[in-house]
This record gives C-alpha cells, sequence and structure tokens, in this order.
C-alpha cells in the first residue's frame, strides 16, 4: 500500500530515507519469522552432518563384510549382538547389517547423487537459460523447444529408460538425474532473465559495449537468483525422491552402495512377514529429510516471491 | 483454429520423431545392437537372419528408415522372454495400466479440485492448512513408499485390502477389467489411491494457487458487488477461471500417470505394462523395452495433443484469437 | 425525509503484518437521494476503502471495526452477509476502476449479465437477457444482441466500462459507487462515459458517490465534495464553494496543482513532501508535516468543524473568507 502512495505522488522534498537491507538479510528475517520452517531447516541441517560424518557416527561400517555377523542376521529393534553385545536400536537386515548404520551410509549416499547432480543440472541449465534469453530469436526457440519437448515427458520415465540403456552406477544415476532435471532450470532461468533483457539498462550496458559474457553474468544472473533458489529446493527433493523410486525399481544405485531407496527395496520383501524394520527406518530416514527440505522450500518460496508475501 | 490445429499436431509428430531418434540411438549407437536386440541364447543363422531383417549391416541412417519403417508397422522386435512380438505383450498389458491410471485421474481430480478450492478460499484456516500440509506429504514422498505404507497399514495390519495382484476380472470388449468385480475393485482401491495421491497433491496446490488468485481479482470482487451467492462466486466466476490450468494439468498428468504407473505397478504387483517393463529391464528383454518406450511416448503424446485441444476450446482468449488470426 | 445514506464514525482497518494501518479512520458523511459526491483524495487516501466499506467488501486482513452505515434506514455495518448480498446490484451498484479487469474473461457478457438479473429478481432466462439487452441499449452499445453474446477481451475499454455501468444499472439502483471509473480510459472516452453517468443518474434519480483522486472530473459532476486525506475527511462542502474558496490548505494545495488555461506560463504549484505511511501516522493533523501554516495549535488534531452552512473543515488555521479579502 505504502508503494502505490509512494508512486501516485511526485515527491518534491526529500523521500523520508528508505531502510535498506541487504536482501539476503532480509529474506533470512522473514525466514525465522515462521517456526515450522526453522524446524525444517534445523531437521536438514541434522541430516546432512548426520550424511557427512556417517563413517565417523555410525556404530559400524556396514559394508565391511568382516564386521558383519550372520548371526545377528535379522534382529528386531532394540536387540544385542550375540557377538559383540553392540545394541542393534533399529535392527538388523538379513545379513546382520545395523541399521542404523547402513542409514547413515544410505542417506550419505543418497544425499551424494541429489547434491551432485543438482549442482551440475543448476550449472547446465543457468548457462542454456541465459544464453536463450539474452540472444533471443532462434536461438531461443531452439533452446525451448528442447526443454519443452523434454518436460512434456515425465521425468521417471526418461530416467528409467536412461538407466535401463546404461545400467546401474552412481554415476550413471548422476548423469540421469541431471539430464532430467537440467530443463526447470534452463526454463526457470530463461523465464526471468527474458524480463530482465527487456529492461533499458540491458541495452545501456550494450552501449557501453559491454561483453555479452559478462552482461549475461553480471548483470542478467542476479536477477534470476529468487526464482533459481526455489526452484532448486524443490527439485533436490524430487531429486532424492527419484533417486530412491530408481533405485527401489532396481535400476538405481548398485548393491555395493546402497542409497535409502536401495535399503527399502531390500527390506520390501521382508515387509509382509512383518519384519518391518528393514524397509520402514531407511524409510522414515527418507521421509524426514524429503520433510525438512520441503518446510525449508516452502518458507523460501513464500519470502523469496513479492507477491504472496506482501 | 485450423492453423493451430495442424500447427500442433506437427509439434506432436516431431516429439515422436525426437524420442524415435532417442531411442534408436540408445538402442543402435550406444550399446551394440546385436546385444540388444538378438537373444543372447540364438544360434549363428538366428544372429545373422536377424541382422540382414534389421540391416544390421547397413549404415546408420539406413538403419534408422528401417527403424522407423518396422516400427511404424508395428513391428518393435520379438520378445527373447515370451517369444512373441513385443508390442503385442504390452498391448495386452495396456488395459490394466489405463483401468488403473483412470480410476487414479477420477480419484485425484474428483477430490483434488473441492479440496484446493476449498482451500484456496480459506488459506488461513485450520481445513485450509491441514489440506495444504496433506498436500506437500502427497506431492513430496516418494511414490513407492506412500505405497508401501498404504500396504502395511490395510494389508498387514488391518488386513482389509489385498496387498497386490488384479483379483478376478471380467472380460469387456476384449479388456479384462478389474472395477466390475467385488473382488477386482478390493484389488484396485490401493493401487489407484497410491498412484492418485501424488497428482491430487499437485491439483491441490494448483487449484488452491489459481483460487487465491483470482479471488484477488477486481471480476471477483465485482462478482460479489452484483450482489450474487457466494455459491456462484465460487461455482462460476471462480471455476471457471481455475478449470483452464486444472485441464491442462489433468491431461498432462494423464500421460505421466501411465509412467508412474510402472512404480505403484511394481509396489502392488499389478499386471499392467509398467510392472512388465521392470521385469524386462531386469531381464534384459530389450524389445519390450523398445516397444514399452514407443508406445508409451506415443500415449503421451497424443494425451498432450487432445488436451491442448481442449484447451483451446475452453478458453475463449485463445480460440477467438486463432480464429481472428 | 431521512438521507439516503448516513455514514457515522466509520473505521475501516487492516491488520497487516507490520502493524495495523487504519486506512479508514472515522470517515462520517452523508448522502441525499439522487445526489452526487465527490469522495476525493490521493490514493492511499482511504476513499476506495470507504466505498467498499459501504457494500462490505473489505477483503481481510481489512475490516470495519468501528462506525456505523445507515442506508436507507438500516445499519449497514450489523446487518450481516445475508443483508448486504441483497441490497448489492439491486439497491447499491459498484463501478470499478480498471474496466480491463471487472468483467470475468472466461464468461460471455451475455452470461454476465443475466445473473446479475436473476441474482435479484426471479424472472426467466429469456426475461433477464432482454433486460440485459435493453440496458446495453442504454448506455449507447450499438449491435447489443451481438455484443451479449461476446467475451470481454473483445471489447475496447471505454466498452467495457460502459458494459459495467449497465450491468450497475440493471436494477435501477438508489446509489451508484463509482470507484475512479475513467481514470483508466483515454480523455475523450472519460469525458462521454463521465455525462453519460450524469445523465442516467438524474434520468433515475439515482445517487452517486464518485470516488476520483481528480479534482478537475469531479468538480463540473458533483454536487458536494468530501477530501479524504489519511483515512480522514479533511474537507466537506458544496462543490463551488470548495473549488472556489477552499478552506484546508490539503485542498488549496490540490486545487493549485491543476493545470488551468488562464494561469497559462506559471509555475504548477506542488504539494511539498509525501502522503504518510498509514502505518506511522505522525500525531496531531496528519497533514502538519507537509503544511505551509502549520504549528504547534496543529497538535491534537482538530476535529471537522463547520466554518459555514454545509462546510466542514479539519484545520485550525483554515483559509477563511475574511482572511482572503484582507489580504488581497
Amino acid at each position: 500500500m505504502t508503494d502505490s502512495i509512494a508512486s501516485d505522488l511526485e515527491p518534491v522534498g526529500t523521500p523520508a530515507p528508505a531502510r535498506v537491507d541487504h536482501p539476503a538479510k532480509r529474506v533470512a528475517k522473514q525466514f525465522v519469522e515462521d517456526p515450522v520452517a526453522v524446524v525444517g531447516l534445523v531437521l536438514f541441517l541434522l541430516v546432512a552432518l548426520v550424511a557427512l560424518l556417517a563413517p565417523v557416527l555410525a556404530p559400524q561400517n556396514p559394508y565391511d563384510l568382516a564386521q558383519l555377523d550372520i548371526m545377528d542376521g535379522g534382529l528386531p529393534p532394540g536387540e544385542a549382538s550375540f557377538g559383540t553385545g553392540m545394541t542393534y536400536w533399529l535392527g538388523t537386515d538379513t545379513q546382520g547389517r545395523d541399521m542404523v548404520s547402513a542409514i547413515m551410509y544410505g542417506l550419505r549416499i543418497s544425499l551424494f547423487v541429489a547434491t551432485v547432480s543438482l549442482g551440475l543440472a543448476i550449472t547446465i541449465g543457468t548457462v542454456v537459460g541465459v544464453t536463450a534469453a539474452y540472444f533471443g530469436g532462434r536461438i531461443d526457440s531452439l533452446i525451448m523447444r528442447i526443454v519443452d519437448l523434454q518436460l512434456s515427458f515425465p521425468a521417471i520415465l526418461i530416467a528409467l529408460i536412461l538407466l535401463a540403456l546404461l545400467g546401474r552406477g552412481v554415476d550413471k544415476v548422476v548423469l540421469a538425474l541431471v539430464i532430467v532435471q537440467w530443463a526447470y532450470y534452463a526454463r526457470t532461468v530463461r523465464g526471468s532473465a527474458i524480463v530482465e533483457r527487456r529492461k533499458d539498462y540491458i541495452d545501456a550496458a550494450r552501449c557501453l559495449a559491454l561483453s555479452d559474457r559478462r552482461i549475461m553474468f553480471r548483470h542478467l544472473l542476479p536477477n534470476c537468483v529468487p526464482p533459481l533458489i526455489v526452484v532448486a529446493t524443490v527439485q533436490i527433493a524430487q531429486a532424492i525422491a527419484l533417486e530412491a523410486t530408481l533405485s527401489f525399481l532396481g535400476v538405481g544405485v548398485p548393491i555395493t552402495e546402497p542409497s535409502l531407496g536401495l535399503l527399502i527395496a531390500n527390506g520390501y520383501d521382508y515387509l509382509l512377514s512383518g519384519r518391518y524394520w528393514i524397509s520402514l527406518f531407511p524409510g522414515i530416514a527418507l521421509v524426514v529429510t524429503i520433510i525438512a527440505i520441503n518446510l525449508v522450500g516452502d518458507r523460501l518460496r513464500d519470502v523469496l516471491n513479492p507477491r504472496l508475501s506482501s | 483454429m485450423i492453423v493451430y490445429l495442424v500447427r500442433r499436431f506437427g509439434q506432436s509428430l516431431l516429439a515422436i520423431v525426437a524420442m524415435a531418434i532417442l531411442v534408436f540411438v540408445g538402442v543402435y549407437a550406444i550399446g551394440n545392437p546385436v546385444d540388444v536386440l538378438i537373444n543372447p541364447e540364438a544360434s549363428q543363422a538366428e544372429i545373422a537372419a536377424t541382422t540382414a531383417r534389421l540391416g544390421l549391416d547397413k549404415p546408420l541412417w539406413q538403419q534408422f528408415g528401417i527403424f522407423v519403417w518396422n516400427a511404424a508397422q508395428g513391428d518393435l522386435g520379438t520378445s527373447f522372454v515370451y517369444g512373441r512380438p513385443a508390442l503385442e505383450i504390452i498391448v495386452d498389458r495396456l488395459p490394466a495400466t489405463m483401468e488403473l491410471a483412470l480410476v487414479a485421474l477420477i480419484l485425484s481430480v474428483g477430490l483434488g479440485v473441492p479440496l484446493g478450492v476449498w482451500a484456496g478460499l480459506r488459506p488461513e484456516s485450520v481445513a485450509g492448512r491441514t489440506i495444504m500440509g496433506g498436500s506437500i506429504l502427497g506431492f513430496s514422498l516418494p511414490n513407492f513408499w506412500q505405497g508401501m505404507l498404504l500396504i502395511l497399514v490395510f494389508a498387514v495390519l488391518l488386513g482389509w485390502l489385498p496387498a497386490g495382484g488384479r483379483g478376478e476380472t471380467v472380460e469387456v470388449l476384449g479388456m479384462r477389467l478389474s472395477f466390475l468385480t467385488l473382488d477386482g475393485l478390493s484389488h484396485l482401491i490401493l493401487p489407484a489411491i497410491n498412484l492418485a495421491l501424488f497428482k491430487m497433491s499437485l491439483i491441490i496446490r494448483l487449484a488452491r494457487a489459481n483460487t487465491r488468485e483470482v479471488c484477488l481479482q477486481d471480476y471477483v470482487k465485482f462478482a460479489r458487488a452484483k450482489g450474487l451467492s457466494g455459491r456462484r462466486v465460487v461455482m462460476v466466476h471462480i471455476l471457471k477461471n481455475i478449470m483452464i490450468p486444472v485441464v491442462t494439468i489433468i491431461g498432462l498428468e494423464l500421460g505421466s500417470m501411465v509412467a508412474f504407473a510402472i512404480v505403484t505397478e511394481t509396489v502392488f504387483a499389478w499386471p499392467g505394462m509398467g510392472k512388465l517393463l521392470i521385469d524386462s529391464i531386469n531381464l534384459l528383454d530389450r524389445p519390450v523395452i523398445v516397444a514399452y518406450l514407443m508406445l508409451t511416448v506415443l500415449i503421451i503424446v497424443t494425451i498432450n495433443l487432445v488436451v491442448d485441444v481442449i484447451y483451446s476450446l475452453l478458453d475463449p482468449r485463445i480460440r477467438l484469437s486463432e480464429v481472428k488470426g | 425525509m431521512t438521507k439516503l445514506l448516513e455514514i457515522e464514525g466509520l473505521q475501516t482497518h487492516f491488520f497487516t503484518r507490520d502493524g495495523v494501518a487504519k486506512a479508514v479512520d472515522g470517515v462520517s458523511l452523508s448522502l441525499d437521494r439522487g445526489e452526487i459526491l465527490g469522495l476525493v483524495g490521493e490514493s492511499g487516501s482511504g476513499k476506495s476503502v470507504t466505498g467498499f466499506s459501504i457494500l462490505g467488501l473489505v477483503d481481510p486482513p481489512g475490516r470495519v471495526v468501528g462506525g456505523r452505515i445507515v442506508f436507507d434506514g438500516a445499519d449497514l455495518v450489523a446487518g450481516g452477509e445475508r443483508m448486504m448480498r441483497g441490497l448489492r446490484g439491486r439497491r447499491i451498484a459498484m463501478i470499478f476502476q480498471d474496466p480491463m479487469m471487472t468483467l470475468n474473461p472466461v464468461l460471455r457478457i451475455d452470461t454476465q449479465m443475466i445473473e446479475t438479473v436473476r441474482a435479484h429478481a426471479d424472472v426467466s432466462r429469456a426475461a433477464a437477457r432482454e433486460r440485459a439487452r435493453e440496458a446495453l441499449v442504454r448506455v449507447g452499445i450499438s449491435s447489443p444482441d451481438e455484443r451479449l453474446e461476446s467475451y470481454p477481451h473483445q471489447f475496447s475499454g471505454g466498452m467495457r466500462q460502459r458494459v459495467a455501468i449497465a450491468i450497475a444499472l440493471l436494477h435501477e439502483p438508489d446509489l451508484i459507487i463509482a470507484d475512479e471509473p475513467t481514470t483508466a480510459l483515454d480523455v475523450t472516452i472519460q469525458a462521454q462515459i463521465l455525462s453519460e453517468v450524469q445523465t442516467l443518474c438524474a434520468e433515475a434519480g439515482t445517487a452517486l458517490i464518485w470516488i476520483t483522486h481528480d479534482l478537475a472530473v469531479v468538480s463540473g459532476l458533483a454536487d458536494r465534495l468530501a477530501v479524504m486525506y489519511a483515512g480522514r475527511i479533511i474537507e466537506a462542502g458544496p462543490t463551488a464553494g470548495i473549488i472556489a474558496r477552499p478552506a484546508h490548505p490539503y485542498t488549496k494545495g490540490l486545487i493549485e496543482s491543476v493545470p488551468q488555461g488562464k494561469r497559462h506560463g506559471t509555475l504548477l504549484k506542488q504539494i511539498g513532501g509525501m502522503t504518510p505511511s498509514l502505518l506511522h501516522l505522525p500525531r496531531g493533523c496528519k497533514f502538519a508535516p507537509r503544511c505551509p501554516r502549520a504549528d504547534a495549535a496543529c497538535d491534537p488534531e482538530p476535529p471537522l468543524a463547520e466554518i459555514a452552512a454545509g462546510r466542514g473543515v479539519r484545520c485550525v488555521h483554515p483559509h477563511l473568507e475574511a482572511e482572503e479579502s484582507a489580504a488581497s
């Protein structure tokens, strides 16, 4: 409301000095106003920390076969090991693997795959999107054609087909996720960059003979950051879920490096026979991670979208 | 309008061709097509015969021509596992998948739109917040995990519904359908809910966001200023405006439901083409994978085309500008 | 005879995250049947919110928190949604600022007109359609049958506003609230619409509240003016008197900032400073920080005091007639 007052009136006196915070500071300030989002952020940081420090925190290395005891296979939560006497708080799988450790390591792989693919997809998407917006014309319509074409097919279908052709592997899953995701970022970046592109100051910058690259990345790109952050928070949760789904279907990560999705798949066969913990606890870890990211993402979207936050 | 239809049809064709090229490159250029398309247990003579039939000794562009020509005639290779044409096997499984997808779509729209509008009209209310919270869960939790929970609760713990399979079916027009028998219906409920949840969450979010947006428009206020009942404002003025994006997404999502059915069918052992795909991937039955892919692409592209046409009929701004143009 | 509309001490506040914005804070005004009132003020002065408050259409986080709005003997604030809905469109109609936004883009004109008729009158679709047709003719739209079957985007801005006016006239209301209905239009169209509304209201004896920021537009139209500033009426009275001899320094400033032919070549006067934020209003007279006449006496805020018959001004140092003649 105050905006319209200011814009309607031609001020002749000195306007009241507006308080100008750094945008990031403003966002942070508004972000913490929502306690639910703060809980989400704390949860996510905890999850990330566990994943990062899994080798230090985990009671055992679940993939060192020497540390496994087949005698301990299929123990329910809270049982103690027959050999070492350590307590399996979340039970063991059929090979006697401590589920706490397996989950920590699984989380590590899940988050690794998601963040690496996120980083690559953002980079590719941003470069492509800014290029399309800046040059416009044929380059733009060609790029956007490709993006639209890809986005008209469900992500899971594309990923599944790629992996069916490529085979299993952490690197292959990352590749599939990047291919699936880059188009979202390209579209987002292009969308906000093209709005900015039409503004006069870009023409002014061109008149100053600034290099294309400089205009693209110093002038256009910063305006794309807020929507990019919003899309990224949604997409990283989607990436984690997609990786889990692919691994659950048996086309994702290999058995030697099981992510949460593969842990769930491994336990799935025992679900009906009552050994629910092998599947359920990795599932809960997955769900907590995804919910935490979504809580953060939802709040960020509200804070970064000026239309809804007013 | 006709110009628009022709152009739109051309785009669909382009999408199919693009996917065909991708599949072709995936099968012929990345892997060794002899390995991919010919049963590893085949004899030398069989390999030679198939090589000749598929033209694998010819240059790549000719091979592509043969691939397209065969595909257009419905020949997408022979399954290694079943020894029957791959396309035939897929088409056999198609009714099961379509039944599941359609029931799930009806569920997700029938529940998603009302819930979304409700949440959009009262975003701050307890109901609005609950609906939104639920949709965030439905949207972000992996589909297979939701399916597992459904099985754990309704099949394992409560024992109300079967955990998998298709149950008793009835043959209608040559298609076996589950929803006509009580047993089939009980098998259908959980997978349909599972498949619907994700889309429903999406529709709820979309309907809510659009309702909120439309509510801020002057024309809604003007409609109220005309003395219309709240019911008419919502059912006509708001609903008609939000239906345009909702119909778009519904159509696009029907296509992706066919794809998402892969997960649901695997979780619930529903004998549709999605489960067939996963089985085929595990058995390296490549012709079936190729056939699945081409058929699914065709289905999705066709659905997208139909949706776009309906969309243009629904939105007078598009329809009329095209008439003029 | 009682007044058609009497507003007493109306308070409409918006409860935002940053605090309570008192968009309308103690507005009182009244209107006779058939009278035209010009409600003048800058954006954010509360003039539109006053209009919406009368119709009970203030959206959250806004709320009428105090005062009375008595329409033809009935209190609208206490009346509840059911009663309001019966009045809206039938006895009190509204025309909005932006004709591009007021008609629903996905509904045909006939749908939007017929539903208005049938919201208040138990008539057949055909009869309702006939009434819609007549209303279009009345506002000067040619080939109404064809127009009825069109969508809003096929109309120009001026035509759309005519349709909106036709919708407002459907039930021959006692009062029309027009919220800057010509601001978004070309100047020539503006003049046409203005004179048409004037004629139509005179014919039907409809009272009109014309909300505007443009004194020039309203001075030829309104019987009386009420000037708003920061949610208050700071001056009210017969149009001619206010235009000729504005008493409040703000009104005077407004009038002097309107370009006039005879002052050709001279610099336009401006009002210094900016309208205050509704969240952080100054103490005392809200205009004082910008007022050339302000001094310590301007705090506390003065009431709306009668300086002549039907003339009220909220100022401790008004420009009075005697003073004017003494100065000259």
